[in-house]
């Protein structure tokens, strides 16, 4: 069933000073409106890109969104920082109003947009939690019922009857969190919480919204910036670029597509790239779907492929592809030489020279790839540039279990192993 | 960690869908206030209430007694000032007992004037975070001034016993069921004009100052510290600056009721109980379109 399904969801702000330009501009809206006009102000508008100098003074946050969300479905929203997420979290949970478009749902919308909002620090740890349910649309019958468990969960039950303003600020936030956790919408809207905590409540945390969203059935609409989260908690993920959505589908997919989204930037690189007597037409990486990435994700499968065009004479190419980490320390090479695939071309002949890894097997981080081209015919470097590409690897189901590694236990290499138990006969242990 | 499966458990395909709740959309019915929802809420205004009365003062040593001594210095103040300096005529009532009872009522408009033109801007950190229906915020705000209200006639009454022990001649009158209503009009004219300078302030802080010795100048024209007889007798020709101030009836209305002392009319009450409501609806209206994107502006 469909729960909640956003219709031509769009978001106009003003930019700059509210001034005695607004005034101006209300009145003439008013004078458009009263005539049974269409808001002059609409027309206008940039789209929303933060870095660049825009012309009006008008900007859109969010362009016709489009989506649906089925019931039980934990969605990830991702995007860059002003992509329009939390504009969009804000129309969802009805602290703002869209510009234009509706949203229609079939369940309770609460949301958990930043704990701890609506505490007050003179009230005691039990009072607030009272006052800071029925905020989030509890009764105080729903509280009552739940008190017990809210104080256990927050493991706070110390100072629960002691002011707020003497607690921690983790205190604080473990005592919000554990009260909007207890809160039982149809659908719940997270941001950014899990980012607060220590390690033990952000691993409980993350248990729990785990348990709101597969045991209770709950749909989950959660933005985020951890991907690591993003993987381990949604079934789908939309992306959001400068107000527009920019994928909608499967969480790695997205990942990747997010990702992409800014690497892309830092990597523009004209093709084709004229060496000594060779061209580079293209340089691509692509995942298992045929689609060119510039990140990986952990265990799963990837092809480089490298477009060359000889030029007058005829060579024996070498090709490596080096990983270097972000301190240049060179983590591994891919290297036609001793896999002996060296290849004789041509003149004028071209070629596309593929490596494929079943496994993408280094660790969570940021790499540069680096490329080299030798001629060992001649015996001389055709091309050799370490910062040839920026990429960056998330973390991944590696063997295939269902489990992602904890970031403590990650490593920086991962070798596919196997273990193998074999019970001995009791009366063989000495 | 475990990671959660990548496929869901369908939810099961029902074939009749089910209407939609809710809609939240750009355009909305100006009219519709909704009190389902303020009602679904009300566990919510209790809390706000009773929050607003509890927190004040905390951390004092005289806690509560705070309620009292505001009303009984500035009683104490206007007696000597207009009565005893000024030579304001109370006719044979005590005019401590006069002032008590215009501080106390005038009071209660005050703080709920003042208190829901504030309602935006305070409570931004709040709204900017969570939905719930704005209009239960100014509400609490007036329940609230209610209790702190109440405590403060208390302290009227055990005046007037005192009095009434010495052998002062005061006494209420038959009007005095109509108290209650007197009040209900105080706190609902408080709550809609609060809600119209709430709506505009959140763009036009202009307004915020504009209150602050507006309410000010307002308590002056409103009869507080003087009969409105008085004001007809004195300055005939600015008389009108009183007699159109629906607060100014209240307030000698509640006098009148309780100490049988200046005039009351139907047409007066009528004047200022039709004001307040064009008031009010004007406010809930203004009110409600603001609360829908204030949060772009304020």
């Amino acid at each position: 069933m469909i729960i909640l399904k956003a219709e031509n969801i769009s978001k106009q702000y003003r930019l700059g000073l509210v001034g005695t330009g607004t005034l101006s501009d209300d009145l003439k809206r008013w004078w458009y409106r009263v005539r049974g006009k269409e808001d002059p102000f609409l027309k206008i508008g940039d789209t929303n890109d933060r870095s660049t100098k825009g012309d009006s003074d008008y900007v859109w946050a969010l362009q016709d969104i489009n989506f649906e969300v089925q019931q039980g479905e934990v969605l990830g929203i991702i995007g860059k920082n002003g992509a329009g997420k939390s504009t969009l979290l804000k129309i969802l949970s009805r602290v703002t109003a869209p510009t234009t478009g509706e949203i229609k749902t079939r369940g309770r919308i609460a949301s958990l947009l930043e704990v701890g909002t609506g505490f007050h620090p003179e009230l005691t740890g039990r009072e607030n939690i009272y006052l800071n349910g029925a905020i989030l649309g509890m009764t105080k019958a729903e509280i009552k019922e739940k008190e017990d468990e809210i104080i256990a969960f927050s493991g706070c039950e110390r100072y629960v009857d002691t002011p707020v303003k003497r607690y921690s600020s983790g205190m604080r936030v473990r005592l919000a969190f554990a009260v909007a956790a207890f809160l039982e919408p149809d659908i719940l809207v997270i941001d950014e919480v899990l980012a607060v905590g220590d390690a033990e409540f952000q691993k409980k945390a993350i248990g729990k919204m785990q348990d709101i969203s597969q045991g209770e059935g709950r749909t989950v609409l959660f933005v985020s910036h951890n991907m690591e989260s993003i993987q381990q908690l949604c079934t789908r993920a939309i992306v959001l670029k400068n107000g527009f959505i920019t994928f909608d589908g499967e969480v790695n997919q997205a990942i990747h597509t997010y990702l992409d989204n800014d690497q892309n930037e830092k990597n523009i690189k004209g093709f084709p790239l004229i060496l000594k007597d060779i061209k580079i037409k293209s340089f691509e990486i692509q995942n298992s779907n045929g689609d060119n990435v510039s990140s990986f994700i952990l265990g799963m499968p990837y092809r480089f492929t490298l477009n060359l065009i000889n030029g007058q004479t005829s060579k024996i190419i070498n090709i490596r592809l080096q990983f270097f980490d972000t301190k240049e320390n060179l983590i591994t090479t891919f290297n036609t030489f001793f896999t002996n695939n060296q290849q004789l071309i041509n003149p004028q002949e071209e070629v596309i020279a593929t490596c494929s890894i079943n496994k993408f097997s280094l660790g969570p981080g940021d790499y540069k790839i680096g490329i080299q081209i030798i001629d060992l015919k001649l015996m001389t470097t055709l091309f050799d540039e370490e910062n040839f590409e920026l990429v960056s690897v998330v973390n991944g189901d590696f063997y295939n279990s269902g489990k992602i590694p904890v970031k403590k236990n990650l490593g920086k290499v991962f070798i596919d192993t196997s273990w193998d138990f074999k019970k001995m006969e009791s009366d063989k242990i000495i | 960690m475990i990671s959660c499966p990548t496929t869901m458990n369908k939810p099961s395909q029902t074939t009749q869908e089910q209407p939609w709740l809710y809609t939240i959309s750009a355009k909305q019915n100006a009219l519709s206030l909704n009190l389902k929802e303020i009602w679904r809420y009300r566990d919510l205004l209790m809390l706000f209430v009773k929050r607003d009365v509890v927190t004040v003062y905390k951390q004092t040593i005289l806690g509560p007694f705070w309620y009292l001594i505001q009303p009984l210095f500035t009683a104490l103040t206007f007696t000597l000032i207009f009565n005893n300096v000024a030579n304001i005529s109370t006719g044979t009532i005590p005019p401590f007992l006069f002032n008590l009872a215009g501080i106390s009522i005038w009071n209660y408009f005050k703080t709920c004037l003042t208190g829901t033109s504030d309602t935006f801007k305070a409570n931004e950190g709040i709204f900017s975070k969570v939905y719930f229906p704005r209009v239960i915020l100014p509400l609490s705000l007036v329940f609230s001034n209610l209790v702190k209200f109440g405590i403060q006639l208390f302290i009227f009454v055990g005046f007037y016993v005192f009095y009434v022990v010495k052998g002062t001649a005061v006494s209420p009158n038959s009007t005095l069921v109509l108290f209650p209503v007197i009040v209900v009009l105080m706190g609902l004219l408080g709550l809609g004009l609060g809600m119209i300078i709430s709506s505009l302030v959140t763009k036009y802080r202009d307004l915020k100052y504009l209150v602050t010795f507006g309410v000010q100048l307002l308590m002056y024209t409103s009869a507080v510290m003087y009969p409105l007889a008085l004001m007809r007798e004195k300055l005939p020709q600015y008389a009108w600056l009183v007699e159109y101030n629906p607060v100014a009836y209240i307030v000698e209305y509640s006098r009148y009721m309780l100490l049988s002392v200046g005039d009351f009319s139907w047409y007066g009450l009528g004047f200022t109980a039709t004001v307040t409501f064009v008031i009010l609806i004007v406010g809930l209206l203004i009110f409600n379109r603001t609360e829908r994107s204030f949060i772009d502006t304020v």
